[in-house]
């Protein structure tokens, strides 16, 4: 039986995020640069502060009550994160961000593995934290990056895919979500496709897990990363999930405290997962606001949040594609795309519209967005960026279009 | 502080009519700048007639910002002595980096950009056109220093 859930109480929502209230340039926030960074909840706040006023210790060193709590703060954060993502919880590694994910991934398994003409296989819309780690490793192995192209409707090209993934592929890292376009990708079905061809998978997730609440086991991949600050979490915390053998075949990234078992002056040898991976004392407060985060989507629901960004996103097309001169970059159908629009408006510079937007205290995001082979792909040198969350309204769309229509008059 | 503040008449004016816009024929030398933060482009053309600016031009494309100041840059150079034309570039400099009171004379319709100071991120922006034509004399006198 399938239940059909109440939409979103967006009043409700917002009440939760303080900033909210804040009041930029003598107008309220119109605060539309979610995929650059989420607002955080006072839930979120909240439990890093009780963290840090009653429990605080470093974790897995102390024997006393405060190292106790703190421990138990921190694994229980990681069961819930490996539980939203469909990963097991040995299998659950932190870092510091998607570029650590990332980076953890291309040292540790890509320098052990990949060979003189080995082939890393990325797309033209990846973010930079997820081309620029391989192109690091590949120049230290001699494997070569290619790309799968993106289509004129700015989706990838999955004809092309066939013809790119082949035996020296070892690895196929992907956004399942377009932090430029918005576009959606087919994450499970280029899985499969990259499985058969004998390749490993890597999802990077920055997007898809906070917006569109993707996981691990479902998308069928590899590794997959995301960050908690774009989740409503604190910054300084993401994680890779990957599959548990795989991760436990792999020799450790970072050295240093907690990812060892025995030290001696000339060798060490090293611990289980997931702590291998984690060198050094993590951000447990970090942690702590991130499970608290999941449990916040969680309570409200994936399905009812990705509900209200295809509204507002729906709409948010519908009034952009009004206004004259004003082209938007990413696909049209609102099921194909996240919670963002790029765009550009005439020969107007992102820069100047999200100056002049800015002034009546509206944010978003104006540049290459960390994507410059996209953005040369597309021929422009920068867009304009609106993106939505949960929090996120219609009226603030109504905002959005008519500081437009102020920066086209102001530039005219 | 008001938009207008930033972006003021006279800025906006060069923006939509840059002066000197465009390749320069019998270009002494052409330098090409960037500006990785907001993806402005500059191509400034140069010509000394010993030690004067003959003729300056830029080709450009990129914010408003980066774009006006570089048409003030030509004009303000253009006819003038090589050696007040970097004074004028140094007083832009100061302006921009707020360090002591503004030289108006030196800077002409440059006094204009005084609210952008208060950017830091579009301060690179109208410093571009100027460490342009910065570049493009050093490479002009080191030529002709060669050639003598």
């Amino acid at each position: 039986m399938t239940t059909v859930s109440a939409p979103l109480d967006v009043a409700a929502v917002r009440g939760d995020f303080p900033i909210l209230e804040r009041r930029v340039n003598g107008h309220p926030l119109v605060y539309l640069d979610s995929a650059a960074t989420s607002q955080k909840p006072a839930q979120v706040l909240g439990a890093m502060d009780a963290y840090y006023r009653r429990h605080n210790a470093n974790v897995h060193r102390g024997v006393h009550t405060l190292a106790e709590e703190a421990t138990h703060l921190f694994e229980e954060a990681r069961g819930k994160v490996a539980r939203f993502v469909g990963a097991s919880e040995r299998a659950t590694v932190f870092t510091k961000n998607v570029s650590e994910a990332v980076n953890l991934v291309a040292y540790a398994w890509g320098l052990r593995n990949l060979r003189q003409g080995d082939e890393i296989l990325v797309t033209e819309m990846e973010h930079h934290s997820n081309l620029v780690p391989w192109q690091l490793v590949a120049g230290m192995t001699g494997a070569k990056v290619r790309a799968v192209p993106v289509t004129g409707d700015y989706l990838l090209d999955l004809d092309a895919l066939d013809g790119l993934l082949g035996e020296r592929t070892r690895i196929v890292a992907v956004s399942a979500m377009s932090n430029v376009l918005g576009t959606v990708n087919p994450v499970a079905e280029i899985a499969e496709r990259a499985h058969a061809a004998g390749a490993l998978v890597l999802a990077d997730a920055a997007q898809a897990v906070p917006h569109a609440g993707v996981r691990l086991d479902t998308l069928g991949v590899d590794f997959l990363g995301f960050t908690g600050h774009k989740a409503l979490g604190p910054m300084g915390v993401g994680v890779l999930a990957a599959r548990e053998e795989l991760l436990e075949s792999m020799e450790p990234f970072l050295g240093g405290g907690e990812m060892i078992r025995d030290v001696d002056i000339d060798r060490f040898t090293w611990n289980t997962i997931p702590w291998r991976f984690e060198a050094g004392t993590p951000n447990v407060a970090e942690a702590v606001g991130l499970g608290a985060a999941v449990d916040y989507l969680q309570g409200l629901g994936m399905d009812r949040v990705r509900a209200h960004e295809v509204d507002v996103t729906g709409y948010a097309l519908k009034r952009l594609g009004e206004i004259d001169g004003l082209r938007i970059y990413g696909p049209s159908e609102v099921e194909h795309r996240g919670g963002m629009v790029s765009f550009t408006l005439g020969d107007i510079h992102p820069h100047d519209v999200a100056q002049v937007l800015d002034a009546d205290g509206i944010a978003v995001r104006a540049g290459h967005h960390c994507a410059k082979p996209l953005l040369r792909r597309l021929g422009v040198q920068a867009t304009t960026r609106a993106s939505f969350y949960l929090y996120s309204t219609t009226e603030e769309v109504d905002a959005l279009v008519a500081g437009l229509e102020k920066v086209r008059r102001f530039f005219a | 502080m008001p938009l207008d503040d930033l972006y003021q008449e006279i800025i906006l004016d060069h923006y939509k009519k840059p002066r000197h816009p465009g390749r320069l024929e019998d270009a002494q030398v052409e330098v090409h700048h960037y500006n990785p933060v907001c993806g402005d482009e500059l191509t400034v053309g140069l010509r000394l007639d010993g030690d004067q600016v003959a003729a300056v031009a830029v080709e450009g494309k990129g914010c408003s910002i980066s774009q006006a100041a570089a048409s003030v840059m030509t004009e303000q150079v253009t006819g003038r002595p090589l050696g007040e034309a970097l004074d004028q570039a140094e007083a832009f400099r100061r302006l921009m980096h707020g360090e002591g009171e503004p030289d108006e004379e030196l800077l002409g319709d440059g006094i204009a950009f005084k609210g952008v100071a208060r950017y830091p991120v579009r301060v690179k922006c109208a410093l571009l056109g100027w460490m342009a034509f910065k570049d493009a004399a050093t490479r002009a006198v080191t030529d002709e220093e060669g050639r003598a």
